[in-house]
């Protein structure tokens, strides 16, 4: 079977469920005759046509807002920020109405926000960010960040089957660089599940999205400079947290050096710390370490963007102060 | 498209609510003085501090909550506001629904989790009646009516959506996307601005620059009409025509109904912003019940024996459901973890109080906004 890239898987998904399921519906700005800014709905609209490709006017708050209307009577919409950094226009609706909505007055929210998010593209401060840090700190939302094109298609289907709100980043970077064969047959990753990217024994890097590839790289080097065994784990979702399989591989190497691409402070790496303090400190060997975006807003220039991010020398950093402690 | 009437159309003959039978007109009667007596009786629980939160009245604004819902069909979708427990009432919910929600009760609509009228039942048509749960962010519900209308049309149902927000919620963000994105998508929603004269304390004219905010379906490019909020079977006509317009697929329409708070924002403001005199000139020339009660005496020709009929039976009904909503008992503690998602369906508590005595858990009245104090005085 042919490799696809991550951005078609996302499509596939999309196309197969709004096949098989009729309550699945698409709501964004441009997604219908332009397919969408990166073309992630392209052909949806000739296939589907306006009842269920619906192009909207530039309000994200409606656009979120009726989406949770459409999921309070059955239906399942996908709706698209046009860039991920847009979805804090409709923070409060997602946060104070979304979120909530099942706990307070038992109304489903079947939906899927999804949009293209991340750096490493030279998009400045408006095209480049990770707001899951935002959304995970609040009850009644599900949270997944997709590393390969595989888990891209297996978890849109698995957010679009799921009853409550699923907050689907993609990683622009990854859209067309990272390929993959899709599994045969009706392929769902189910959420709050993590996966190992590479197996170790020495340390572990737990990470996810665009930063797993910068992990593994940074695992092939020190493995081939120190002779280091180096485990990456990609949390696949971030809300919920797989706590069994964090756990398991802190028992397993002793060592964890957290990646993430988010901002620092109030980033999930300290969420992981924590957790890991609170249920495995006995098996450290080691404080927990991460390595993380400094707390800037994102720069536009490359110099100054790569400063600010994450790079495969800072993990290869991380990494041998870990093992030397 | 944008065509506006200032006021509804008596001069052609007719009168007021003329399509109504003098039995549904009694309805309508019934309805407001539901809405009256059974705040009535919420501030006596308040006082007696069995009402948990705050209190919130729509005393004055009865005809415009009960005249513009009973304009709806059973399969129809309202999404009310703070002041429109009459037209929930009309809508299905029930008083002793109502008693155990500002009560806390384990058994209320929200199981606890929600305040006052905070609640909702909506879903198929048949199977619910119809009215949604309001969240406390103002504007917020007019593009999740967007989004349920939106399935109607879908779906090709024969069903209309009703959203109310106050003259404050006009300049959020969420009411201009909602309306704007509805008006584009034809949906058949009625949105109705109730124009009481205070968003809490901040008059109408710190709200918006326009001199009605009727002009503001012009610029949405929707059908707008203004009528008169404190006349219910002006209310009722307006907004059947509303809705009659949204049945046939000509899309939006925005009302303004034109009425006057008379309490405070909730029950502990003591409306020290409002001019002297003016709650007092509302309350004795214009009360809507008032003056419905004389249309249909001076006009349908009821006496005063009908009406006072309908009025121990709707003090007979609260005082059947307060005794009721009194026997419930206060949610578990441990129900707090159940239901944030559907899987899994519930949390697990914290380690520190896994396996802890949560009996004594909320009994503590805190002080603060919401809560009564005797010492301090009432509004006035």
């Amino acid at each position: 079977m042919a490799e696809i890239t991550y951005l078609e898987a996302i499509r596939e998904a999309i196309d197969e469920e709004m096949a098989r399921d009729p309550n699945v519906f698409l709501m964004g700005e441009d997604i219908g005759a332009y397919g969408g800014a990166f073309k992630v709905t392209d052909g949806m609209l000739a296939k589907y046509g306006e009842q269920r490709v619906i192009d909207t006017p530039i309000s994200e708050i409606a656009i979120v807002g009726a989406a949770a209307g459409a999921g309070h009577m059955g239906m399942r919409p996908v709706v698209e920020m046009q860039f991920i950094d847009f979805i804090a226009n409709a923070y409060d609706m997602l946060t104070n109405y979304v979120a909530t909505a099942r706990y307070r007055a038992f109304l489903p929210c079947p939906m899927v926000v999804r949009g293209p998010s991340g750096g490493y593209v030279r998009g400045g401060p408006f095209h480049s960010q990770n707001p899951e840090g935002g959304f995970i700190h609040t009850p009644g939302l599900k949270v997944v960040y997709p590393a390969t094109a595989e888990d891209a298609k297996g978890l849109m289907k698995a957010a679009i089957r799921d009853d409550d709100c699923v907050l689907f980043f993609e990683h622009k970077y990854l859209y067309r660089r990272i390929k993959g064969v899709m599994p045969a047959g009706d392929h769902v990753v189910p959420i709050g599940k993590a996966r190992t990217a590479r197996e170790g024994t020495d340390l572990s890097i737990i990470t996810y999205a665009a930063t797993v590839h910068k992990a593994l790289e940074a695992a092939e080097r020190l493995q081939q400079e120190d002779g280091l065994s180096v485990e990456v784990v990609d949390l696949r979702s971030l809300a919920p947290l797989d706590d069994e399989a964090i756990l398991a591989t802190v028992r397993k190497t002793h060592r964890v050096l957290i990646v993430h691409e988010d901002t620092r402070t109030g980033g999930i790496a300290g969420e992981l710390t924590a957790r890991i303090n609170e249920h495995a400190f006995a098996h450290l060997d080691a404080p927990v370490l991460r390595v993380t975006a400094h707390d800037i807003p994102l720069p536009y220039a490359p110099s100054l963007e790569d400063f600010v991010l994450p790079q495969v020398d800072d993990i290869c950093v991380a990494a041998r102060r870990l093992v030397a402690w | 498209m944008a065509a506006r009437r200032r006021r509804a159309p008596e001069a052609a003959g007719g009168h007021l609510g003329e399509a109504l039978p003098l039995e549904r007109k009694l309805e309508l009667y019934y309805w407001m003085r539901m809405t009256r007596t059974l705040e009535e009786r919420l501030v006596a629980l308040y006082r007696q501090t069995k009402v948990v939160g705050g209190l919130f009245r729509s005393l004055g604004q009865e005809a415009d909550a009960v005249g513009s819902c009973f304009a709806l069909e059973s399969r129809d979708v309202m999404s009310p506001l703070i002041r429109n427990m009459g037209a929930m009432l009309v809508k299905g919910a029930t008083p002793l629904e109502i008693l155990k929600q500002y009560m806390a009760k384990g058994d209320s609509p929200t199981r606890g989790r929600e305040l006052n009228i905070h609640f909702g039942d909506i879903g198929p048509a048949g199977t619910t009646r119809g009215f949604l749960g309001q969240i406390s962010p103002l504007g917020d519900m007019v593009p999740v009516m967007a989004g349920v209308t939106m399935t109607f049309k879908m779906r090709g149902e024969d069903r209309v959506g009703l959203v109310y927000v106050g003259d404050g919620a006009t300049s959020t963000g969420a009411f201009h996307e909602g309306i704007n994105f509805a008006a584009v998508q034809r949906l058949p929603l009625v949105v109705i601005i109730e124009n009481n004269g205070y968003a809490y304390s901040t008059p109408t004219a710190k709200q918006t620059a326009a001199k009605q905010f009727v002009d503001k379906a012009i610029g949405y490019g929707v059908y707008g009409e203004q009528c008169d909020g404190n006349d219910v079977l002006a209310v009722y006509d307006c907004t059947k025509r509303a809705v009659d317009r949204a049945r046939a697929g000509e899309g939006v329409s925005l009302l303004e109904l034109m009425t006057y708070r008379r309490k405070g924002h909730a029950e502990h403001d003591n409306q020290s912003y409002v001019p002297e005199g003016e709650i007092e000139r509302w309350a004795a020339e214009n009360d809507p019940i008032d003056r419905f009660v004389r249309v249909l005496r001076d006009r349908e020709g009821v006496s005063a024996e009908t009406l006072a009929e309908i009025d121990a039976r709707v003090v007979r009904e609260i005082d059947a459901a307060t005794d009721e909503a009194e026997r419930s008992g206060v949610p578990h503690p441990l129900d707090a973890l159940v239901g944030v998602y559907a899987d899994p369906p519930a949390e697990r508590p914290l380690w520190f109080r896994e396996g802890a005595d949560v009996s004594s858990l909320g009994k503590e009245r805190p002080e603060g906004w919401g809560t009564w104090d005797a010492s301090k005085g009432g509004t006035r």
